[in-house]
């Protein structure tokens, strides 16, 4: 019997633990839109794409000798440029139509992309080769993945760098005037389409951080971003629109009910308790945990 | 330039000559026999389609011709009983659409005047053009269908060749029955594990039914959404529920997600049985590495077979020649030419033509194991038109590659029991 209470407290601590790790790869995924969807307040639809790109892109440099962590700052400055020009080209007529413009602008440009990387890379499951951080770390009965832990780490490191970026620096505050109010930041001066573009850019390339790094443990294929597109959405409408700090609180929150729910209830219902949250702080909080609004 | 082009015409004529075998011993008026043929020919599965009417057009051409494989009915110029009539295959596409499959077998019986009818690949696609046939009262042939319930549906006119989904699940305890006999193995408690659509749930259903019919005990049901990004709570399910053995229907990230896991939180069981999909996948093998070692897959097909039949290798060259160049035979491909024979042998014994004649003859079809491109012990129908004599290969990942291991008698290494533990 005492066998029995010490194995379930085991097997507790590991699911905790993996539900936190797990909570922290959807913080890292849904950084770079916490900042677009989250401050900007722009619907992306394609976000996941982009991180699909960007695990191409990570799996091409290492095709060449570049492993994802070396090639994660190239990444970042390839999707930095990307996520301008998909800006300047089409994000910003976009917002100049009707609010639908941008929700089926942004999704026509999720199956454009999907097309694309389907007829390019072909629907296979690529992996980059011989990744570093395969090992498991054991801290007394709990193992856990290196790779996930290094993902983890990457995710509170971006978080805590685009929050200071947004609240302190001199750009980051001219985005949240963009926000709160785009007239009055134009009155005061403010370059909209400039912050725009930089804002859009800046998201891009932290999912391009993140593409890198989820290349440690994930395959990619012509729809993996989709995978992780859906969770990222609810993390920061849970957090709260306008907190990244928020964002960061909520993913680990839908991690850890998605783990223990998937095992104490059953593992095909366990995103049940993630939409429950989400619907009951809709209904309850609709600004989010942490939202400002 | 004259003397080339005429001796071009002699190579042809010498060519089309040995193709067709000697024209003289067939009786000059015997008549065609036209079997109708629907296949996915464009759309989605136009490539699959392709192979397949290679396949088929192969295995009439042998049928026809004189040239003796050990395989039914090739080589006798035509359907001896028949004055050496010979088989013309008809070709319908089925765009892989439901509603086409059943507009081309319209069309292959009524203006084709089709004395059977073989395909169709999908099984959504085979699902309705076996109703037509049923309706018309023409013999179906389907040789490459995996949905169980395909034979379930009490068809009078329907015959399925292929084992089904649920056929390879019991090959995985007969394995185990097998194994129990030679290596004296101990196991009791089965995982079974697999992703939450058709596919998954399909197997887990077949491998649950499986658990009772020969006396096993699940330990637990887990049943995941194939897009998920992370299985903690599904790796712990399964480890304490401390099975011997784990069932596992996966797609390549899933796979790789799950193998990890078990690694991971050392779930060691002494074998790991996998549905095919994920785990045989190239990239998958190339990401997991030796830690895939050991791992069992199911398979329809293996160029193994060879140890069995020597015309496996025969007949895949022939396929390779028709198939410009580089396609091996594979289990879609070497059912379906298994399947032209099998109508072949029918209408052949029936003597006619007539569609009663043909189900008769086809209800009396038992072809040995040993004559098949196939690891079936043999082809004949049960009560429904399923053949019972339908089997799956096993095969285990052994240094870095899938190798045969059962039925025994096609096996090319021992099996290795229990897999290597984990080692960290």
């Amino acid at each position: 019997m005492a066998d029995a209470g010490v194995e379930a407290l085991t097997t507790f601590e590991q699911l905790l633990a993996g539900g936190l790790l797990a909570g922290l790869v959807f913080a890292l995924v849904a950084v770079g839109l916490t900042l677009v969807y989250g401050v900007m307040d722009v619907v992306n639809f394609a976000h996941g794409e982009f991180l699909m790109l960007a695990m191409y892109a990570t799996l091409g440099l290492a095709l060449v000798g570049i492993g994802p962590l070396v090639g994660l700052p190239l990444v970042a400055i390839a999707l930095f440029l990307f996520g301008v020009v998909i800006y300047r080209v089409f994000i910003r007529r976009l917002l100049a139509g009707p609010p639908e413009a941008t929700v089926f602008g942004t999704f026509g440009l999720l199956v454009l992309l999907q097309g694309l990387a389907q007829s390019l890379f072909t629907g296979d499951f690529q992996s980059v080769p011989h990744p570093p951080f395969q090992g498991t770390l054991r801290l007394g009965a709990v193992a856990l993945s290196q790779a996930t832990l290094v993902e983890g780490i990457g995710a509170l490191v971006l978080t805590g760098a685009l929050f200071a970026f947004v609240e302190y620096t001199e750009t980051g505050r001219a985005m949240r005037a963009v926000a709160e109010d785009r007239v009055a930041a134009t009155l005061m001066g403010i370059d909209v389409q400039r912050v725009n573009a930089l804002a859009f850019g800046i998201g891009a390339a932290c999912v391009g951080a993140a593409g890198a790094l989820l290349m440690l443990s994930f395959p990619v294929f012509p729809t993996a971003g989709a995978s992780f597109a859906l969770t990222a959405f609810v993390v920061v409408a849970l957090g709260g629109f306008g907190s990244i700090q928020g964002a960061l609180v909520a993913a680990l929150l839908v991690g850890m009910l998605e783990v223990l729910g998937g095992y104490y209830l059953a593992p095909e219902l366990k995103m049940v308790p993630v939409y429950v949250a989400y619907l009951a702080i809709v209904l309850l909080r609709p600004q989010g945990l942490l939202g400002r609004r | 330039m004259h003397v080339r082009r005429l001796g071009a015409l002699i190579v042809t004529a010498l060519v089309a000559a040995a193709v067709s075998g000697p024209a003289a011993t067939r009786a000059a008026d015997a008549p065609e026999i036209v079997i109708g043929s629907v296949l996915p020919l464009t759309g989605a599965l136009a490539q699959t389609g392709a192979g397949l009417r290679t396949a088929q057009q192969l295995a009439a051409d042998l049928v026809n011709g004189h040239v003796s494989y050990p395989l039914p009915m090739v080589g006798k110029t035509g359907l001896p009983h028949l004055g050496h009539a010979r088989i013309r295959l008809v070709f319908a596409d089925s765009q892989g659409k439901p509603d086409q499959a059943r507009a081309a077998a319209e069309q292959l019986i009524t203006q084709e005047h089709a004395v059977a009818l073989i395909g169709t690949y999908a099984s959504s696609t085979t699902a309705t053009a076996s109703q037509v046939a049923e309706r018309a009262g023409i013999p179906f042939l389907n040789p490459d269908s995996s949905a169980p319930g395909l034979t379930a549906r009490g068809l009078k006119w329907f015959f399925r060749t292929t084992p089904h989904d649920g056929t390879f699940a019991e090959n995985f305890y007969q394995f185990l029955g097998d194994l129990k006999k030679s290596k004296n193995i101990a196991v009791k408690r089965v995982a079974v594990v697999g992703e939450d659509g058709l596919f998954g749930t399909g197997a887990g259903d077949a491998e649950e039914a499986g658990a009772k019919k020969y006396g096993y005990d699940v330990a637990t049901r887990v049943s995941y959404p194939a897009t998920t990004t992370e299985v903690n709570a599904e790796v712990q399910r399964v480890k304490t529920s401390s099975p011997d053995v784990i069932f596992q229907a996966s797609y390549v990230p899933d796979a790789l997600l799950f193998m990890r896991g078990y690694k991971q939180q050392g779930v060691n069981v002494k074998a790991i049985f996998a549905q095919d999909a994920g785990f045989v996948d190239p990239n998958f093998l190339k990401a997991i590495g030796a830690d895939a070692e050991g791992v069992f897959t199911r398979e329809v097909f293996s160029m193994d077979i060879k140890y069995r039949n020597q015309a496996v290798p025969l007949i895949d060259q022939l396929f390779r020649q028709r198939s410009d160049g580089a396609k091996p035979l594979d289990g879609n491909t070497a059912r379906d030419f298994m399947g032209v024979l099998v109508l072949a042998d029918a209408i052949d014994r029936a003597g006619s033509t007539k569609p009663d004649a043909i189900r008769d003859a086809l209800m009396k079809t038992n072809i040995p194991g040993k004559l098949t491109l196939m690891p079936w012990s043999r082809i004949h129908f049960d009560a429904t038109g399923q053949n019972d004599g339908g089997a799956g290969i096993i095969e285990q990942l052994q240094d870095g590659k899938y190798e045969t291991v059962w039925p025994f008698d096609v096996a090319v290494r021992p099996v290795v029991w229990p897999m290597p533990a984990w080692k960290h």
